[in-house]
């Protein structure tokens, strides 16, 4: 018995079950030669494996992103599904070295949770869900309305302001991940489904009528959805903001992975400090200065990330709207690296 | 002597023949004890094989004559594009079936699930049927040389040549599988170890058996789970990670060791008084007591108990879904969420556009 | 590590560790050290993971507002309440979901093990199916059965299915006509109570009657109908203070009226079908383990069919039946928490749920969970246990 815990103990130590580290995140990451990400498990165009675990989104892509900025290789991540009630204690306690999984910024759960935000990867806010033969025109009519939650998201709680401020009734009835809510609403449960969005346009794709369902106009809340880390490593939140802005000031600058390797050879300042040919920026982050260069060559610029995930071409067909870069009239500001 | 004829009687025609027994065998007479007993059980016979026959053909149509036995996407399977009823979509199990089994298990590497799978076979059928000799070897088998195999034929190793698999790609029946064995290759022998602390005199190991085989036995199976999930990460020291498979399979083997105990205790109880005072006449210590003694008896009559253990906890391993370990309820669900296999609506509907 | 040695005096020609009582103190200190380190060592690795990743400890969130909302609560509760108030809800519907199925897990269960021991072939076989599948199916697969494969293919509100009485059956639930009880059913109410004392207490005479006669009254019959009959009275003369708020078809749902949530009603009916088959087999145990002396006597006695079952097998099948019943309950209201599957707002879904995703406190929500079922475990245990004594026989 003993001879056998301890067999057991000396394998899984031995093969990494069990892996210990008192360094920085990065170190760490570094030292396990991968990524581990927080993933979303059922959101097209966010995050959501196929069959043989191949991962797809906006979101996944910001993993890559990252990992291709560490090691030149953006398929060195390790996803692991998180559902929204266990995102934040799988981040706090280390199982996950990021979680990029539609996670809204708010104030108490940077204050309560020990967790922080790196950035903004995409504006969102939360609407509703109905079907066409309610004939519901405005979420100003959902009184009395039954609705399907996921448990433990902002969600939930908007949800509740929303009804309470403007003084109607409604029920609700919460489940614990986003397919179940989802499936609940579909056979019927409920009225109304209401999510981000950005969800409900990815959530209606796998309904089995899609085309009976509309979102209502109102967007109730501020979601701003981005990647999230633990407080305490200010090197590691560096680095994630920056591969977010790197993201951002590529495409400001016209870079993607398409010609990033004749802008190497660009003689423009910004575009070298930018690509690494001058100063010493990715050094500075503890990465190598081609680190921008491996990140666009490895998944691309931001617009290539939402073109390919949710834009207009793909079945979410999502507009940029607040999501375009500042200069073109959205809210995505990269500060400049410099 | 003349009295001796006038009393003399003979019958001259046979008497009317009885009606014979009642038949004590055959179908009619089964049908008429267990059937037709009484007018009531008449009545309820009658009524449940009608019952029977509103359901069972129904059923039969469903599941074999229309049901669709290969497809590629839910297409295959509907009624309207097909034009005809379709019953039961066995395709789709068929098209996922090495999904269902394995999970993400890569699929040029699915030999060494199956050799566990077998390895695992070979191991029970060793313990558990009665004409197979040395159930010695048999434990030493399954509960040291097994595991170890086993985890190294899974997971991999660098160093034997078998490619790492990391366990999020482990999925399906093979998880539930793997719940179960470490469940049960852990759960006995911690469990005889806290059968063996419950009934020792010793007042500490006595106490700390207790608290800990009530504590665990008086909480859903579901909260260990989560105890394991969000609390377990944070008594060990910062920086190691515990795999998310380990951590269930912790709280499993915690959880089952107490229900092990409990069916233990059972066992040593039910070894009468004189083995023990006779092994200790014989001047055995403690442990050569029990282990050459005690337990062999014990173990024997509790084996039917360590087989209900056993089912429990493979029909348990269902609620590792709850906390998002890809066992073989949560690949179904995930497999029914596969756009090919939901978005066919959407598709007709596209031709129509 | 001394079973059956203790009482040896010790020999002053033993070695100091050969002493059993020196070696039985060395290994419960050596235990004793390692618990404490196991303990100590997950305490500190916890207060110091928790102070560097700055989550918040302690229960200070008891009466923070919660926020959110839930859909079915016994007491009063909105999202202005507090977390403290969403864990009583949770609690309350936790142990709401565990009577109610026990109720009604008990009688089928009871039906199905005596249907078991049917002469009837094939009602024996059916019940034997019926057990043999609920309980070798994980309960997972059965509440998931129910909520979607049966209660999911219920009609939308505006088809609702319309049955007597005012009650509408959809994908909503159950909806129901609430009763609305003016100030006057006092009186009913009164004459009520004060009848069902009376007819015990007639039925105390009747049986004093019986002891000392041998005959027995017939108070039966005049009792039943002096129960229904004067609250009636006293009903239709106060003037009727009962009305109910049928529920009527709004734009979604009916409004008005109770409803009973699909949630919680396959919650009920998976605990019900899957105990039930774990009853039906202690009380097939408890049944069969009365020896068929006991029926033979009382036939010979002449003990009518129901009479036998119901004065001799059942009080002596009821010893060997409750302690199991005892640990069926205990294990329905474990299994309770898996209403968080199907979206049943329970305390581990309020609570390990909600309220943790919200507040981060791993340590505290689980902690709390475990402990409020360890106790729903204990009272369960304790309740039983003093039930177990009342039924077991008197040894004189």
């Amino acid at each position: 018995m003993k001879k056998l815990i301890a067999a057991a103990l000396v394998a899984a130590a031995s093969v990494g079950l069990v892996s210990a580290a008192s360094a920085g995140t990065l170190d760490n990451v570094k030292a396990k030669g991968q990524l581990v990400c927080g993933a979303n498990p059922g959101t097209a165009g966010f995050g959501v494996p196929d069959q043989k675990g191949n991962w797809t989104g906006l979101d996944v892509d910001y993993c890559r992103a990252i990992a291709a900025a560490i090691f030149n290789d953006p398929t060195k991540v390790k996803f692991v599904p998180l559902s929204s009630k266990d995102r934040f204690t799988a981040l706090a306690s280390g199982e996950v070295d990021v979680l990029i999984r539609n996670s809204t910024w708010t104030m108490s759960r940077e204050t309560t949770l020990g967790i922080i935000w790196a950035g903004v990867n995409f504006y969102d806010g939360q609407g509703f869900m109905v079907n066409k033969k309610l004939n519901v025109k405005s979420a100003k009519e959902l009184n009395g309305a039954s609705i399907c939650v996921q448990q433990g998201t902002t969600t939930e709680l908007n949800l509740a302001d929303f009804f309470r401020s403007n003084k109607m009734d409604y029920k609700v009835v919460t489940f614990g991940t986003s397919e179940e809510a989802l499936k609940a609403y579909d056979s019927g449960r409920c009225d109304s489904y209401t999510t981000d969005r950005s969800g409900l346009a990815a959530d209606r794709l796998s309904m089995a009528k899609p085309d009976d369902h509309i979102i209502l106009p109102e967007v109730i809340s501020k979601e701003p959805l981005g990647p999230v880390v633990r407080q305490g490593d200010d090197q590691w939140l560096n680095l994630v903001k920056w591969v977010h802005y790197a993201l951002l000031t590529t495409e400001e600058l016209g870079i993607n992975s398409k010609n990033v390797d004749e802008k190497v050879k660009s003689e423009d300042p910004e575009v070298k400090r930018v690509l690494g040919t001058e100063g010493k920026f990715g050094e500075s982050l503890g990465l190598s200065n081609a680190w921008v260069v491996q990140i666009v060559k490895g998944v691309g610029n931001y617009e290539e990330l939402f073109e390919r995930n949710v834009g207009p071409n793909t079945p979410l067909q999502l507009a940029r709207s607040s999501n375009a870069l500042w200069s073109k009239g959205g809210l995505q500001y990269a500060p400049p690296i410099r | 002597m003349s009295g001796q004829a006038e009393l003399k009687f003979i019958r001259s025609h046979f008497s009317d023949p009885l009606p014979p027994p009642m038949r004590t065998s055959g179908i009619f007479h089964w049908a008429r004890e267990n059937l037709f007993s009484s007018v009531f059980n008449s009545v309820l016979t009658i009524l449940i094989l009608f019952g029977l026959y509103q359901v069972i053909p129904g059923m039969i149509d469903r599941l074999i004559i229309t049901a669709v036995w290969t497809a590629n996407s839910s297409k295959d399977c509907n009624a309207e594009l097909l034009g005809h009823p379709v019953g039961v979509c066995w395709g789709f199990v068929n098209a996922h079936w090495g999904y269902f089994v394995f999970g993400q298990y890569p699929e040029h590497l699915r030999w060494r699930p199956e050799l566990f799978f077998v390895l695992e076979a070979l191991g029970l059928a060793w313990l558990l049927v009665p004409s197979i000799p040395r159930k010695d070897w048999a434990m030493i088998y399954f509960f040291i040389i097994f595991p170890i195999v086993a985890f190294f034929l899974l997971n991999g190793s660098e160093t034997l040549g078998l490619t790492p698999v990391q366990t999020h790609f482990w999925g399906g029946f093979l998880v539930s599988i793997v719940i179960g064995t470490v469940g049960i290759v852990i759960s006995v022998p911690v469990g005889i170890l806290l059968a063996l602390g419950r009934r020792s005199h010793m007042p500490v190991a006595r106490s700390a058996s207790v608290v800990m085989i009530e504590f665990i036995r008086g909480v859903p199976l579901i909260t260990v789970l989560f105890m394991a999930n969000v609390m377990f990460p944070l008594f060990v020291p910062e920086g190691w990670r515990p795999d998310p498979l380990l951590r269930v399979l912790v709280g499993v083997a915690l959880f089952f060791s107490a229900y092990m105990a409990e069916t233990v205790r059972g066992g040593l109880q039910a070894i009468p008084r004189g083995q023990y005072e006779a092994a200790q006449a014989l001047g055995l210590s403690y442990w050569q007591m029990m282990v050459k003694i005690i337990l062999p008896q014990a173990l024997k009559i509790v084996i039917p108990g360590i087989v209900n253990n056993f089912i429990g906890l493979l029909k348990d391993t269902t609620l590792v879904a709850i906390v998002n370990i890809f066992d073989f309820l949560k690949v179904i669900e995930a497999s029914l969420n596969n756009p090919v296999w939901r978005l066919s609506q959407r598709l007709a509907t596209d031709h129509r556009h | 590590m001394s079973v059956g040695v203790e009482g040896r005096p010790s020999d002053s020609k033993v070695v100091f560790y050969n002493d059993p009582r020196i070696r039985s103190l060395f290994f419960q200190l050596l235990l004793l050290g390692l618990i404490v380190a196991l303990f100590w060592f997950a305490y500190d690795n916890t207060v110091s993971n928790l102070r560097k990743r700055n989550i918040a400890q302690g229960f200070a969130f008891w009466d923070v507002e919660a926020g959110f909302d839930i859909s079915q609560t016994l007491i009063s509760y909105s999202a202005a309440s507090s977390y403290g108030r969403a864990f009583w809800v949770g609690l309350l519907n936790t142990m709401l979901v565990s009577l109610v199925s026990i109720f009604f897990a008990t009688i089928l269960g009871v039906i199905i093990g005596i249907l078991r021991l049917s002469r009837n072939w094939l009602v024996a076989k059916l019940a034997m199916v019926y057990v043999e599948i609920f309980r070798n199916v994980p309960l997972l697969l059965i509440l998931y059965f129910w909520y979607r494969g049966v209660l999911g293919l219920l009609p939308e509100p505006r088809e609702s299915i319309k049955l007597p009485a005012d009650i509408l059956l959809n994908t909503r639930g159950l909806l129901m006509p609430k009763p609305i009880f003016g100030d006057a059913f006092i009186y009913p109410l009164i004459a009520f109570v004060s009848t069902v004392i009376l007819g015990a207490v007639l039925f105390w005479w009747a049986r004093r009657v019986q002891a000392r006669t041998g005959n027995r009254p017939n108070a039966g019959l005049f009792s039943t109908s002096m129960i229904i009959g004067l609250p009636l009275i006293v009903f239709f003369l106060s003037g009727s203070p009962l009305s109910f708020d049928v529920p009527v078809q709004g734009r979604f749902n009916a409004s008005g009226g109770m409803t009973l949530p699909p949630e919680f009603v396959s919650l009920v009916i998976g605990l019900t079908t899957y105990t039930a088959a774990f009853i039906a087999e202690n009380v097939r145990a408890g049944i069969v383990a009365i020896s068929k002396g006991q029926t033979e006597a009382s036939q010979a006695l002449g003990l009518s069919h129901g009479q036998t079952i119901r004065l001799v097998i059942m009080p002596q099948a009821l010893r060997v039946i409750v302690p199991l019943l005892n640990s069926e309950y205990l294990s329905l209201t474990k299994n309770s928490s898996l209403g968080v599957s199907i979206g049943y707002p329970d305390l581990v879904n309020v609570f390990t749920g909600t309220v943790l995703n919200q507040t981060g406190q791993a340590v505290e929500m689980v902690s709390v969970t475990m402990l409020v079922y360890l106790t729903l475990s204990l009272l369960t245990s304790a309740f039983m246990n003093w039930f177990n004594r009342r039924v077991a026989l008197v040894e004189r």
